[in-house]
């Protein structure tokens, strides 16, 4: 019951959060509402168990890519823009009910044939979320994907120190 | 341990308190070490030895007047404190006081602890956004710049610890400590590298000198907290004293045995024999306090010793000496690690 209430609050957070990050005329007020995103998603993997993603989620995108981001949008001094005034409230209003009833008839035919991925029950999810569970799998599962994706990180990397340098003809 | 919420709630409660009381004694004792480092006597006018002072302090910054800049971002101008004093307060949550007592026994509380610093660098940052004014600017870009660099070697050493512990908890982290003759099992021994360097990063994240370009006074006026005043500012000064005191939790827990007493298993059966576990307990605090004590004296030592870095300094020592260095001794830590299991030792 509390699980559910929480889910339901975090969810409720990070949406507006994200409707606020595209909203926001500001770029830091953007970057700011993301963050609060990237908490309730946090949060969210935290009420199913998931410590480590949950902590990790916040190590980093909150903490390192997104202190970078805002480090190069107070860096670039980008500038507000202009308020929009000719907001059709209407037209909004419209558009959210409308989407919510789409939601509606999507879920009962998605029911009807049964085609809703159950989830997971919480002890599944301890079992999945532990920080050894999940080396093992990347240690030896996914070993080949693991050390590509590090290669590619690496080269990336690499291609980063090469632009800034700007000494090649 | 299974605490009931009320419990868990009374015990946090009283933490905070400590906290807050702690960052006035650390304020007092940073006055009084800075004043006998610079042979004068420090505050010694408001009660017995000027041991009021931190309070009158106090006092005065609650009642100025409360000035925020016109073209400040007014929302974020007041969010910026406020966070930096709920990150600085969080960690001491996941902390082992004593053994069997910590408020939250979480499988990757290490994790948490980086995770609170890389996110506390939004409160600095913010405030120089938010006030609008050049100095301010200048000081939280200055900061992210040196957090972010600082994090990494930061994460490496933590790395070289939680491969000798074997786990990301940091009750795990001390229990595993307690091996070896007196402090011979603590991991500055193990890893006399990694200590270093954690140390030496906790002060750059702490933006404690010689690490405290985003306040530099002789360049910036006040860095990311020019324009703020009042309490205010108190929150950034109080949260600045419980970061410090903070990382010497750390650093302890993580380095110096944390709440282990040194010979304690020739004499820990004496207290379990007579039933005065609780008392071994009340000693382990005391212990923890003590060392603890010693490093957030290092923190005031080396403040009022080292001239800040230049900026270019900051950088080369973080990029191209202090991470080489981390990744390397991840590197021989992993690889003593894996020759120590394969000798079964």
């Amino acid at each position: 019951m509390v699980a559910q209430l929480l889910f339901f609050l975090l969810a409720i957070v990070a949406i507006a959060a994200a409707l606020g990050m595209l909203i926001a005329r500001n770029p830091v007020n953007s970057a700011l509402w993301l963050v609060l995103n990237l908490f309730c998603i946090a949060g969210l993997y935290l009420t199913l168990n998931a410590q480590f993603i949950g902590i990790i989620q916040i190590l980093v995108y909150a903490g390192a890519i997104m202190v970078l981001f805002l480090f190069v949008i107070m860096l670039l001094n980008l500038a507000e823009l202009p308020r929009r005034e000719d907001i059709d409230w209407k037209r909004g209003a419209a558009f959210i009910l409308g989407m919510g009833v789409l939601a509606q008839l999507v879920y009962i035919v998605a029911m009807s044939f049964d085609v809703l991925p159950h989830p997971p029950a919480a002890q599944e999810a301890v079992a999945t979320g532990s920080a050894q569970v999940l080396a093992r799998a990347l240690f030896t599962e996914y070993a080949l994907p693991f050390e590509v994706i590090g290669l590619l990180l690496l080269v990336a990397t690499i291609g980063a120190v090469m632009l800034a340098k700007r000494r090649f003809v | 341990m299974d605490l009931p919420l009320w419990a868990t709630g009374l015990i946090g409660f009283l933490i905070i308190n400590a906290m807050l009381v702690s960052a006035s004694v650390l304020v007092y004792a940073e006055r009084k070490v800075s004043g006998y480092i610079q042979n004068r006597p420090g505050p010694n006018r408001v009660g017995p030895f000027g041991f009021l002072q931190p309070f009158a302090d106090v006092v005065k910054l609650i009642m100025k007047e409360d000035i925020a800049p016109r073209a400040a971002s007014p929302f974020i101008h007041s969010l910026a404190p406020v966070l930096m004093v709920i990150i600085a307060m969080t960690v001491p949550a996941v902390i082992p006081f004593a053994r069997g007592f910590v408020i939250a026994d979480l499988d990757v509380s290490v994790l948490v602890v980086l995770a609170l610093t890389s996110v506390s660098v939004y409160g600095v940052t913010l405030a120089g956004w938010s006030s609008n004014s050049k100095y301010s600017l200048l000081g939280g870009l200055r900061s992210s710049a040196q957090m972010i660099s600082y994090e990494l070697s930061m994460g490496l050493a933590v790395v070289s610890v939680v491969l000798i512990a074997g786990s990301l908890s940091l009750v795990d982290i001390v229990e595993d400590q307690a091996s070896g003759w007196a402090i011979l099992g603590w991991n500055v021994i193990r890893n006399p590298v990694g200590a270093m360097l954690f140390i030496i990063t906790a002060f750059a994240e702490t933006n404690r000198a010689p690490f405290d370009l985003p306040e530099a006074e002789q360049e910036l006026v006040g860095g990311y907290h020019t324009e703020y005043s009042g309490m205010k500012f108190g929150m950034f000064f109080l949260a600045e004293y419980v970061n410090f005191f903070i990382a010497s939790f750390i650093i302890v827990t993580l380095f110096f045995g944390g709440y282990l007493i040194p010979f304690e298993p020739l004499f820990a059966h004496v207290f379990y024999d007579n039933g005065l576990g609780w008392l071994l307990g009340v000693l382990q605090f005391f212990a923890l306090l003590a060392k603890t004590a010693f490093f957030a004296f290092l923190f005031i030592w080396v403040r009022w010793t080292l001239p800040r870095f230049k900026y270019n300094q900051l950088m080369t020592i973080g990029w191209k000496y202090l991470l080489p260095i981390g990744i390397v001794n991840a590197l021989v830590i992993a690889l003593g690690v894996a020759v120590f299991e394969a000798l079964g030792l």
